[in-house]
C-alpha cells in the first residue's frame, strides 16, 4: 500500500536524520534521569513508601521527557526548511502524522528503555513485572498521539516550548492517572482496581483517530 | 468563501458608507437581551436571597449554590458551543463560525473561572477547605486549563485562518476528552474518597424554581455577552477587509 | 564547457498518464486573490498557459510572484478566485494537482543531512515515481551531479544545491514547471543547463511559469512576459517582437 510505504519512508528519513544530527537523544535521556534523582531527594523514600511514590516519580519523569522530545521532528522541519518540503508532495497528510507519531514514540521509547532499569535501581523496586510493557507502550502512544498533533500547532507560534505543555498536559490527564495507577497496582497489587489499561487503550484509539483526521487542518496553510 | 462574498458586498457598500442611515439601525437583539438579563438578574437576586428558605444544614452560605451551579453549567455549555462552532468552521470554512467559537471561548473562560471561584468559596464554607479533588471540581479545573490553552493559542497565532483551524482542532479534541477526564478522575477518586461538593438528596420545589430562574438568567447573560463579542469580531473583520481594499 | 545538446532529444520518457498530449496540459487562473491577514498580496490574477508555453513573471519584491506560485503548487490556499491545472481544481483536487506540478522555490526543499541520491529516493517515494533508482540516477546525470550522488546536501555548494532542487522538481515528470528564480546560485554552465532542461520540458508539451529579476533572461527564455505590481498584472505581452529596452522602460514605469 502506498500509504504505509510513505509512512515508513518518512519515518526512516526522520530516524536517519536524527541519527546523523544527534541532537536530542542525550538531552532527553539525561533529563529523565535527573527528574528521577530529584524525586529521590524530594520524597523520603523508605522501603515501605517506595511503592506509593515510585510510580508517580517515574511517570512525571516520562511525561516531562516526552514533552521535551515531542517538539523535535516538527521543530526540526519548521526551523530548517519548514514542512513545505513534505506538504509540496502529494502525500496523504495522515501518513505524515503517523510517521511523525511513530518517530516520536521511537524516540521517547528509547529514553524510557534507558530510564526504566535506572528507575528500578534508584527506587529499589522490582522492575520487569509482566504487564509493565503494555502500560508503558500504550501510555506513550497516547501522549505521543496528542503531543504530535499539538507540537505541529505550537510550532507555528513564537512561544512553542511554553505552549506545548500548556496544551498537552490537561488533555493527557486520563493517561497520567491511568499509567500511575496501573504501575502502582503492579508494584502493590490491590483489589477492585478499575481497568486502567482499558481506559488508556480506549484513549489511544479515540485520540489517534481524531488526531490523524485533524492533522491536515493544523499543518496546511 | 465568505471572504470572497463579503468582498463584493463591501465593494457595493463602499459607495454608501458615510451616508446617514447606514449604521444607525438600533441593536435590537442586544438591547432586548440586555433588558431581559437585567430583569432576570433582579428576579434571581430577589429569589436567591429573599425567597428561597435557608438551608438547614449549611446555612446562609449555601445560597452560593444558586450562583455556582448555573455558572458552571453555562461554562460547560459554552465549551459545547465552542466545539460545535469549531466543527462548523472546519466543515464550512466560513469564518462566522470562528467568530462564534471565539466568542464562546472568551465568555466560557470567564464563566468557568467564576465557577471555580464560587465552587471554592462554597467548599470553604461547607467543608472548611478551599479545594477538594472531587471529580466535578477537578474536571472543571482541567476545563479551565483547556480554555486558557485555547485563548493562548488563538492569541499567539493571531487573526489568521491557521489560527482558527488550530483552535478548532483543539476545541474538538478537548470536548471529546472532557468526559474521559471526568471518568478517569472519578475512578481515581473512588480510591481516595474525598469531600464532595454538591447538594445531596431531593430538592424542594422552591429550590428547583430558584435554580431554574437563575439558570435562565445566566443563559441570557451568556447570550448577551456572546452577541457583543460576535459583533465585535464582525467589525474587526470588516475593518480588515476595508483596509485590504485600500490602494 | 559541458555540451547539453544531447538533452534536447527525447530519451523515450513518458509522462505519468501516458502519451503527452500537449493539448491536455493547461493552467488556468481566474480572479485569484490572496491576503495574509490585513495585507493583500494578490488582487485578482487571471492567467492561462497551455502546453509548450513559457511565461516569465516579473515584478519587484513583494509584488506577489512567489505567492502566486505557492498557491498553484498547493502550499497556500487562495482567499478568493480559482485555478485549474489540467482540468483539476487546485483546492479540491490538490493531491492530484501536486503530481502534475514541479516546483523550484527560493528554498531548495531538500534534506541537509541526507545525500543527493537519498533525497531523490525520498521524494521519488513521495511522488510514487516508478523505477526510482533509474530515474534518480538519470536526473543526477542530467543536472551534472552524478559525482556528488553520495554526498550530503549540507556539503554541496549553492549551485549544486540548486541543480539538485531542479532534479527534484523534474523527478516525477510534471506537466507544469513552476520556478522561482531558477538561476539563483548558478554559474554560466548552470544557467545553460537550466536552459537545456527547460527546452526539453517544453518539447514534451510541458508549460513553464518562472519568475526572475533579470529582464534579458526573461526575454530569452519565455514566450510571453507578465509584470506584476502590488498584486495586479500591469503588463502582459508576447516576447516575439519585444525589444529589451522597451521591456526595461515599461518595467521602470510600472514597478
Amino acid at each position: 500500500m502506498i500509504f504505509l510505504e510513505q509512512v515508513i519512508t518518512i519515518l526512516w528519513k526522520d530516524v536517519r536524520y536524527e541519527l546523523r544530527s544527534k541532537q536530542m537523544w542525550t538531552g532527553m535521556g539525561l533529563f529523565a534521569l535527573l527528574v528521577l534523582v530529584i524525586f529521590n531527594f524530594t520524597f523520603d523514600l523508605r522501603v515501605d513508601n517506595a511503592a506509593a511514590i515510585a510510580p508517580g516519580a517515574l511517570w512525571v519523569a516520562f511525561v516531562f521527557a516526552s514533552l521535551l522530545g515531542l517538539g523535535r521532528t516538527i521543530a526540526a522541519e519548521r526551523e530548517i526548511g519548514s514542512m513545505d518540503r513534505l506538504l509540496l508532495c502529494p502525500v496523504d497528510r495522515k501518513a505524515i502524522y503517523l510517521a511523525k507519531l511513530l518517530g516520536n514514540m521511537l524516540f521517547i521509547g528509547v529514553v524510557e528503555i534507558v530510564a526504566l532499569p535506572i528507575f528500578a535501581a534508584l527506587f529499589n523496586v522490582p522492575l520487569f513485572v509482566g504487564a509493565l510493557l503494555p502500560i508503558v507502550l500504550l501510555s506513550t502512544l497516547g501522549i505521543a498521539a496528542v503531543g504530535t498533533l499539538f507540537s505541529a500547532m505550537a510550532a507555528a507560534t513564537r512561544a512553542r516550548e511554553l505552549l506545548l505543555p500548556i496544551l498537552v498536559f490537561p488533555l493527557i490527564v486520563p493517561i497520567v492517572i491511568g499509567a500511575v495507577r496501573a504501575t502502582g497496582t503492579l508494584l502493590a497489587p490491590a483489589v477492585n482496581e478499575p481497568p486502567w489499561l482499558g481506559l488508556i487503550a480506549a484513549f489511544d484509539v479515540i485520540f489517534l483517530t481524531v488526531s490523524m483526521l485533524t492533522f491536515e487542518y493544523v499543518v496546511e496553510e | 468563501m465568505a471572504l470572497a462574498n463579503r468582498d463584493t458586498q463591501t465593494e457595493r457598500q463602499n459607495s454608501t458608507i458615510g451616508t446617514p442611515g447606514q449604521n444607525t439601525r438600533p441593536p435590537i437583539a442586544s438591547l432586548a437581551l440586555l433588558t431581559l438579563t437585567f430583569i432576570g438578574m433582579m428576579t434571581s437576586i430577589f429569589m436567591i436571597f429573599l425567597y428561597v428558605p435557608t438551608d438547614a444544614i449549611e446555612g446562609i452560605p449555601q445560597r452560593i449554590f444558586y450562583f455556582h451551579v448555573p455558572i458552571a453549567w453555562i461554562g460547560m455549555l459554552a465549551f459545547g458551543v465552542l466545539a460545535v462552532a469549531s466543527i462548523g468552521y472546519l466543515w464550512k470554512k466560513d469564518e462566522r463560525w470562528d467568530w462564534l467559537a471565539r466568542a464562546s471561548a472568551e465568555v466560557g473562560t470567564i464563566f468557568i473561572t467564576l465557577a471555580l471561584i464560587t465552587g471554592s468559596i462554597w467548599g470553604r464554607t461547607t467543608w472548611g477547605t478551599w479545594w477538594t479533588w472531587d471529580a466535578r471540581l477537578t474536571t472543571t479545573l482541567i476545563l479551565w486549563f483547556i480554555y486558557i490553552g485555547y485563548m493562548m493559542l488563538r492569541s499567539y497565532m493571531g487573526r489568521t485562518p491557521a489560527s482558527a483551524r488550530s483552535g478548532a482542532v483543539l476545541a474538538i479534541i478537548g470536548v471529546i476528552d472532557i468526559p474521559i477526564i471526568y471518568e478517569s478522575v472519578n475512578w481515581w477518586r473512588t480510591l481516595h474518597p474525598q469531600a464532595e461538593v454538591g447538594t445531596p438528596g431531593a430538592l424542594p420545589p422552591e429550590v428547583v424554581l430558584t435554580l431554574m430562574i437563575s439558570l435562565v438568567t445566566f443563559t441570557l447573560l451568556y447570550s448577551f455577552l456572546m452577541l457583543q463579542i460576535y459583533q465585535l469580531q464582525k467589525m474587526q473583520a470588516l475593518a480588515q477587509q476595508l483596509h485590504a481594499n485600500i490602494e | 564547457m559541458r555540451n547539453f545538446a544531447h538533452l534536447s532529444t527525447n530519451n523515450g520518457e513518458v509522462y505519468a498518464g501516458g502519451r503527452p498530449a500537449s493539448s491536455m496540459f493547461f493552467l488556468e487562473v481566474k480572479g485569484l486573490k490572496k491576503s495574509f491577514g490585513l495585507k493583500p498580496v494578490l488582487r485578482s490574477i487571471d492567467l492561462t498557459l497551455s502546453g509548450g508555453e513559457r511565461v516569465a513573471l516579473l515584478g519587484a519584491n513583494g509584488a506577489g510572484k512567489t505567492t502566486l506560485l505557492r498557491i498553484l503548487v498547493g502550499l497556500t490556499k487562495p482567499s478568493a478566485g480559482s485555478a485549474c491545472i489540467d482540468g483539476l481544481d487546485i483546492v479540491r483536487d490538490a493531491r492530484q494537482v501536486r503530481h502534475l506540478v514541479g516546483f523550484v522555490a527560493h528554498q531548495p526543499y531538500l534534506y541537509d543531512e541526507l545525500t543527493a541520491l537519498e533525497n531523490l529516493y525520498f521524494f521519488g517515494k513521495m511522488y510514487t515515481v516508478k523505477n526510482i533508482q533509474e530515474r534518480a540516477s538519470l536526473l543526477l546525470d542530467k543536472v551534472g551531479l552524478e559525482k556528488s550522488a553520495r554526498e550530503r546536501v549540507a556539503v554541496l555548494s549553492r549551485g549544486q544545491v540548486q541543480r539538485l532542487s531542479l532534479a527534484r522538481a523534474l523527478l516525477h515528470s510534471p506537466h507544469h514547471l513552476l520556478l522561482d528564480e531558477p538561476d539563483t546560485g548558478l554559474d554560466q554552465e548552470g544557467r545553460d543547463l537550466v536552459e537545456a532542461l527547460l527546452a526539453e520540458h517544453t518539447a514534451r508539451g510541458g508549460t513553464i511559469l518562472f519568475t526572475t529579476h533579470q529582464l534579458e533572461r526573461a526575454l530569452q527564455l519565455s514566450d510571453s512576459i507578465i509584470m506584476l505590481n502590488k498584486g495586479r498584472i500591469v503588463f502582459q505581452q508576447k516576447t516575439v517582437n519585444l525589444e529589451l529596452d522597451k521591456v526595461q522602460r515599461t518595467y521602470q514605469e510600472v514597478t
